[in-house]
Formats: structure tokens, C-alpha cells, sequence
């Protein structure tokens, strides 16, 4: 904790470095390019809708936002996106093409995500593009990358109902995050009531909407209260005391940003034991946001995510070691900064079975691509472009991190339009 | 009361004990209003600038105290559980110097043009994100702070009072006595209320306006400052939390009229007890809209706020 400020320095400033050295490494690049595309002959086969891919290279997009409110969470995806370009570029590139990424940044506006998806798409012919955040980011592209026939590859977990060929969700829909979840809950903590929190927008909303809906209608148990604030609220008394007056076994709580911080602190000063008495579930918490919160404040809550910076494999240790070592020892890793890594690995497989990088061709193979590689173990797309993934819960430390208390069994299966639950 | 009681399903004794709680509760926000729009009315009442980056200069004070913390792990561990205290003259120092700079460098160029400060306030207010970016991060750090500020204290068995709760409003207290006791008992005070009355006769009887209103601007910055390193303790500090503040505050201070302080008070408290009892009774997201609902409504009756300050033009 003590260097944070210095370790975020160092983590900006090497980046910047390699981007420099990239852009000075790009000059003769440059030169080269219209020798390039005049003999473009071999890319022709791989390449027959005129993306922006030569003998040598190919280009992608990382569309995120790195200024503004949400440049908090998206950090960590663009982190983890470039670190999958850096090694898959290592390994000797995609088709044998090296990757080279055009960053734009959204800016926390999501006008400004459709405008810059237009700019990759259109100008900068980009073979794919690793981005968004929110919902709301997700559905201002959503219509570019339609139109203009784009790839995206998007990282967070969200409340589903959305299918679309252009999109591959690397991140869970809302059935995978919360069912488990709650299954897991009733079972092992004996729950009878539930106190479900939230922002107030569509995600916290949806996701609530399913929690509600799985333990009203298939649980058979009763949710004692359900309340929403508006985003960046930061008084929670009020609704710390309802929540001690209805004294529920399970305080489900989806609220995300600012006001995450907010709540935990005055739940703990309210005197709530997350740690022996009340027992709070989440899946808006990932390590990133604990560090804002601090461990202290949240210790003992859990957390039903896919993934955890704490998970015991292989593919994990060597990713953790990876990522800390481009980016600075005291960094956190979470969720959907590990479904980011995904995004760039799954392309490259899926264009690999494809053989091209034409964007429907890579479409219509995506579905069935594994990546045995995943830091979270396995993952393999579905037919309806989400990830089968497991989901596991895990209980938050005194250190910022999680350690994993339960995971399903078998991939869960991802149901972007659940019914039942609607 | 016992009839209420049994429809609900609660006892008596739990019933009551939420009462004082929510009581509680309700005062914990008046204090949080009062210290956040406190640094905002002295500008906006005694200068008629709109500081649009207050947010920022709140969330200045939360960076020192989180510098200030880390300081005191590694040079003065004994100290530690003091450190808040530091912590907060430090932000204000910070802040009310940041405050003077940007007073003699911007604000005092554009005190004909009110529209102008809103837009360059604004700008600066971008430019500190960006600055607090660049320097901490883009993610929110974590202010520890020491045990025995965190916890409740056990009143009865069932009526909790948090500390952090009490020492806000503490605090709210104490600032507010110093800030009426220097404009109404000090030579300064004296200075600033003949300058908001007539800027111009209190010229041509000697008072040096310009060094009036950058002391002024200063100390409202300042004011700022150690707000925000008290809400260290309820809220989050990241780049762009002070966003999170600023709608409120305005809020409270053009309800409040806005060259009274005795006005933010009232108004902080009216906005507070009813945000904080709609909130027990219907969802966070609608108590706020009602509340929104009701302040408007009582601007149009009364576009000049609760409390309004002769001035003469």
C-alpha cells in the first residue's frame, strides 16, 4: 500500500516509453508501407475485404476510456489487452503477422466511443478492436460495428439480452455471475432472506431483476427489500438502517464506482461484522475496486466473479508474473481485467481456424474456439459468441485479495436471454 | 404506535431504536452538507463566484490526507493514530494555497465577468483531474485510517453511533464557529461583509478589495480542503470524486440563498433531514428525486433561497 502513488507513476511512464519506441520504430515502417501495400499479394487470401493487414502486419483497435469517471475501471483492460498483443506478438504474431494497435480513448462519453469505433473501423480498417466497458459504451458501438462489419471483443460482465455477430463477450451475462452465486449461498449459509442493493442503471437492475426472479421463483426464499442510487451516491445511512431493522441473512449488493467505497465504509462503521455476523454477496467487487475501498473495510465479504488474482493454476501464476512484471509489482488484477487478456488470445485462435481475417469468416468460426491458456483455466465460445466459463465465489482478505471458497463444478453455460428469469 | 409496531412486525424497542438511528443519520448528512457547501457559500456569497472546481479542491484535501497517512507510517509510526489531525491542516494549507494561486492567476482577471469564472472554473477544475490523474492514477486509492476512528459506539443494545459519524459532526461544529467567529468578531470579517455590501464605497474608505478577496478565496479553498479530508472516512478518492460532491453542494447553497451562511445551515439541514427520512421510507434513487422535486418547487416561490442578505447596489 505504502508506494501505491509511485508504483502508478512507474506503471504509466514504461508504457509511454514503449509507445514512444514503437511510434520512432514505426518511421520506416511507414516508408515501407506503399512498397507494402502495392505487393500485397500474399495478404490478398487472408484478406479479401481490405482490413488493414500486409505480409508483416496486422492492425487492431483498443477502444477505452483512459480519461474521464470510468478511466478508474478500464484501466486494467488496457493493461491486460496490450500484454496479450505483447505475447502473442513473441510468439511469432497472428497468421504470422505482428500486431500493431491503434489506441483511441473513449473518454468516459459514450458519443465519443461510436465516433472513435467509426475512426478503427473506417479510417484505420482495424481487423478487430478490444474494447468498452460499460453497457452503455457497448450499446453506442454496437450499431458502428454493425454497419461497417467490425469485430469487437468485449471484456465486462453485464446483464446480457444481447447477442450480436460483430460481438464476442469474453466477460459473463448475468445468469453466469448471479445463479451460481446464490446456489452456492442458500447452501452452504443456510439462507432464508435477501437484501438486494444497487446503482441505478441498467446492469444493477438487470442482474437484480434475475436475482430476484431465481429466489422468489426457483429458490422458493423472499427478498426483504430491494433499493437503487443514483450513481456516485454517498450516504448509505439511511439504507444501513433499513437493512439492520429487516435483518437479512444475505445483503446482495451490485454497486458499482464511488459509491462502492462509500457503502462498505459506512457499513463497517454502522457495525456490521462482514467477518463473523452478516454475510454480504457481491459482484460488482473485484480487487481493483477493494483497493479504492480498502481491505479493511471489506474484509470477509464474497464475491461471486469467474475470476480471481488469488486462483491456484498454472496459466494464472504465469499471467500474474507476466502482468506485474509490464506493469508494476503492487498492481491488482481483476475479473474482467483477466476477460480483457482473453479478448486478443481468442481472435488470434479463431482467425487461426479461419484462416483469414475476414470478419465474417472469423465470425462464423468463432463459435467452439477454446483457449486452454485462460488464466481462469479453460474457456470455450459459445454458439451465441459469450464464454462457457465456471464461476467461483470468493471471500475478501485483509490484503485486498480473495481467497476462493467455491467453484461450479462444470463450465457454466452462458444464456445471454434466460428464460424464466425476464 | 403499538399498532404500527405489530403491522410491521418489529418490537417496540427496535422500532424506536431505528428512530434515533435514522435521527442519527439525518444529522451525520446535515454535517457532511454543512462542511461540503461551507468553502462553496463563502465564495459564491462574499465574491459571486461560482467555483465550479470546488469538487476538485475537496478531493485535494483527500489526496493529502492520504499522502499524510503514508508519511506517517514511515517516518512517525508512534504518531499514527493522530495523524488525521495533521492531516487536515495540512489539506487545508494545501488547498487554501492552491486557492490564493489560482485567485492571482485566474479568478481575479475575470471578477466583472461571472459567466467567464463559471467556464474557467470548470476548466480548472478538468485540469485538476487530469493533474490528480497523471500524479496518483487513474484508480481510487485506499486512505486507511486509524482503529479508533472506525466502529460505533454501543449506546444501548441496539442503538449504534458511529464514530466517524460523531467526529464529522464534530467538525462541521468547530469549522463553522471559526468561520462565523472570523467574519463577525475579526477585523477581516469586517473587511469582507463591507466588500460584499458595496464594493465600491469600501474602496474609497481604504480597504484593499483585491486583498480581500484573494484571502477570501483562499480560505474558502482551504475550507474545501478539510472537507474533503474528513469524507476520507465516508467516501471514495480517485480523480474525479469530486464530482461526486458538487451537485449537492450547489445544491445546498443556492437553496440556502446565496450570501448567507446562516442560509446554508437551514438549508443544509432541511435538505439532509428530508433526503435522510424519504430514504428510510421509499428507494435512495426516488427520495432524491423527491427531494429535487421539493427544492425546486420552493425556488419558484422563492427565487432568492431561504435567507437573503441585504445588499446594496
Amino acid at each position: 500500500m505504502a508506494s501505491d502513488d509511485i508504483n502508478e507513476k512507474t506503471g504509466l511512464t514504461s508504457p509511454l516509453r514503449r509507445q514512444l519506441l514503437k511510434g520512432m520504430a514505426a518511421v520506416p515502417a511507414m516508408a515501407a508501407f506503399g512498397g507494402a501495400a502495392r505487393s500485397s499479394f500474399a495478404a490478398d487470401g487472408v484478406n479479401t475485404t481490405g482490413l488493414a493487414v500486409s505480409d508483416t502486419e496486422v492492425t487492431v483497435g483498443i477502444l477505452h476510456s483512459v480519461t474521464g469517471t470510468m478511466a478508474i475501471s478500464e484501466t486494467g483492460s488496457v493493461q491486460a489487452e496490450k500484454l496479450a498483443i505483447e505475447q502473442i506478438n513473441a510468439m511469432g504474431g497472428v497468421l504470422g503477422r505482428k500486431i500493431k494497435y491503434i489506441q483511441e480513448d473513449g473518454a468516459s462519453d459514450w458519443p465519443t466511443f461510436a465516433e472513435k469505433a467509426k475512426k478503427l473501423l473506417v479510417n484505420d480498417k482495424c481487423a478487430s478492436v478490444f474494447g468498452c466497458w460499460t453497457s452503455a459504451s457497448r450499446k453506442a458501438v454496437l450499431p458502428v460495428f454493425e454497419q461497417y462489419n467490425g469485430m469487437l471483443y468485449y471484456p465486462t460482465f453485464y446483464e446480457g439480452l444481447e447477442q450480436s455477430k460483430n460481438v464476442i463477450y469474453t466477460g459473463q451475462e448475468a445468469t453466469q455471475q448471479i445463479i451460481a452465486g446464490l446456489d452456492w449461498v442458500v447452501k452452504e449459509k443456510g439462507a432464508k432472506t435477501f437484501y438486494l442493493l444497487g446503482s441505478d442503471y441498467i446492469w444493477p437492475r438487470t442482474s437484480n431483476k434475475i436475482a430476484r426472479k431465481h429466489i422468489e421463483n426457483f429458490q422458493k426464499l423472499e427478498v426483504v427489500g430491494e433499493e437503487y442510487f443514483p450513481l456516485g451516491h454517498t450516504q448509505f445511512n439511511s439504507v444501513i438502517n433499513k437493512i439492520k431493522l429487516k435483518k437479512p441473512d444475505v445483503i446482495y449488493a451490485i454497486i458499482v464506482g464511488g459509491s462502492n467505497v462509500a457503502f462498505y465504509k459506512q457499513l463497517k462503521a454502522a457495525g456490521f461484522d462482514l467477518e463473523n455476523k452478516q454475510t454480504l454477496l457481491t459482484i460488482s467487487v473485484t480487487e481493483d475496486e477493494i483497493l479504492g475501498i480498502g481491505g479493511e473495510n471489506i474484509v470477509g465479504a464474497y464475491a461471486c466473479m469467474k475470476y480471481f488474482q488469488s486462483l491456484d493454476n498454472e496459466n494464472n501464476k504465469k499471467f500474474v508474473e507476466a502482468f506485474k512484471a509490464m506493469w508494476g509489482k503492487d498492481i491488482v488484477i481483476g475479473d474482467v481485467t483477466q476477460a480483457a487478456y482473453l479478448g486478443p488470445w481468442l481472435w488470434k485462435a479463431t482467425v487461426e481456424k479461419a484462416g483469414s481475417f475476414d470478419i465474417d469468416k472469423v465470425a462464423a468460426a468463432s463459435p467452439g474456439i477454446e483457449f486452454t491458456g485462460a488464466p481462469e483455466g479453460y474457456v470455450r465460445i459459445h454458439e451465441n459468441h459469450h464464454l462457457w466459463s465456471k464461476t467461483r465465489v470468493g471471500r475478501a482478505r485483509k490484503d485486498g485479495q480473495y481467497d476462493v471458497v467455491y467453484e461450479t463444478a462444470d463450465l457454466v453455460e452462458p444464456n445471454p436471454f434466460p428464460k424464466g428469469y425476464q | 404506535m403499538r399498532g404500527d409496531a405489530a403491522m410491521f412486525d418489529y418490537s417496540f424497542a427496535e422500532l424506536s431504536s431505528i428512530l434515533v438511528m435514522q435521527g442519527f443519520a439525518g444529522l451525520i448528512l446535515f454535517s457532511v452538507f454543512v462542511l461540503m457547501a461551507l468553502g462553496l457559500a463563502i465564495i459564491f456569497g462574499q465574491m459571486g463566484v461560482i467555483n465550479m472546481a470546488h469538487g476538485e479542491f475537496m478531493i485535494l484535501g483527500a489526496y493529502v490526507t492520504y499522502l499524510t497517512s503514508h508519511l506517517f507510517t514511515e517516518f512517525l509510526p508512534f504518531a499514527y493514530p493522530a495523524y488525521f489531525f495533521f492531516a487536515m491542516v495540512f489539506a487545508f494549507i494545501v488547498a487554501g494555497a492552491l486557492g490564493l494561486f489560482v485567485e492571482w492567476i485566474m479568478i481575479r482577471h475575470l471578477y466583472a465577468r461571472p459567466l467567464d469564472t463559471l467556464l474557467a472554473t470548470w476548466g480548472l477544475s478538468l485540469i485538476l483531474q487530469q493533474i490528480f490523474r497523471s500524479t496518483f492514477g487513474a484508480r481510487e486509492v485506499g486512505v486507511e485510517l486509524p482503529d479508533w476512528m472506525m466502529g460505533s459506539l454501543n449506546v444501548t443494545d441496539t442503538i449504534e453511533v458511529q464514530i466517524n459519524g460523531l467526529f464529522v459532526m464534530g467538525l462541521t461544529v468547530a469549522i463553522t464557529a471559526a468561520v462565523l467567529v472570523l467574519l463577525f468578531k475579526s477585523r477581516w470579517g469586517l473587511q469582507v461583509r463591507a466588500v460584499t455590501t458595496n464594493r465600491i464605497m469600501s474602496g474609497a474608505v481604504g480597504i484593499d478589495t483585491r486583498k480581500v478577496d484573494r484571502m477570501t478565496f483562499g480560505l474558502g479553498c482551504g475550507v474545501a480542503g478539510v472537507a474533503g479530508a474528513a469524507f476520507t472516512m465516508i467516501g471514495s478518492t480517485g480523480p474525479t470524486s469530486g464530482q461526486l460532491y458538487i451537485v449537492d453542494t450547489f445544491l445546498v447553497v443556492v437553496f440556502g440563498g446565496a450570501q448567507s451562511l446562516l442560509g446554508t445551515v437551514a438549508s443544509a439541514f432541511t435538505i439532509s433531514q428530508s433526503q435522510s427520512a424519504l430514504e428510510f421510507f421509499i428507494s435512495g434513487s426516488m427520495a432524491k428525486v423527491i427531494t429535487l422535486l421539493i427544492v425546486i418547487g420552493l425556488l419558484m416561490l422563492r427565487p432568492q433561497g431561504l435567507f437573503v442578505l441585504k445588499v446594496r447596489r
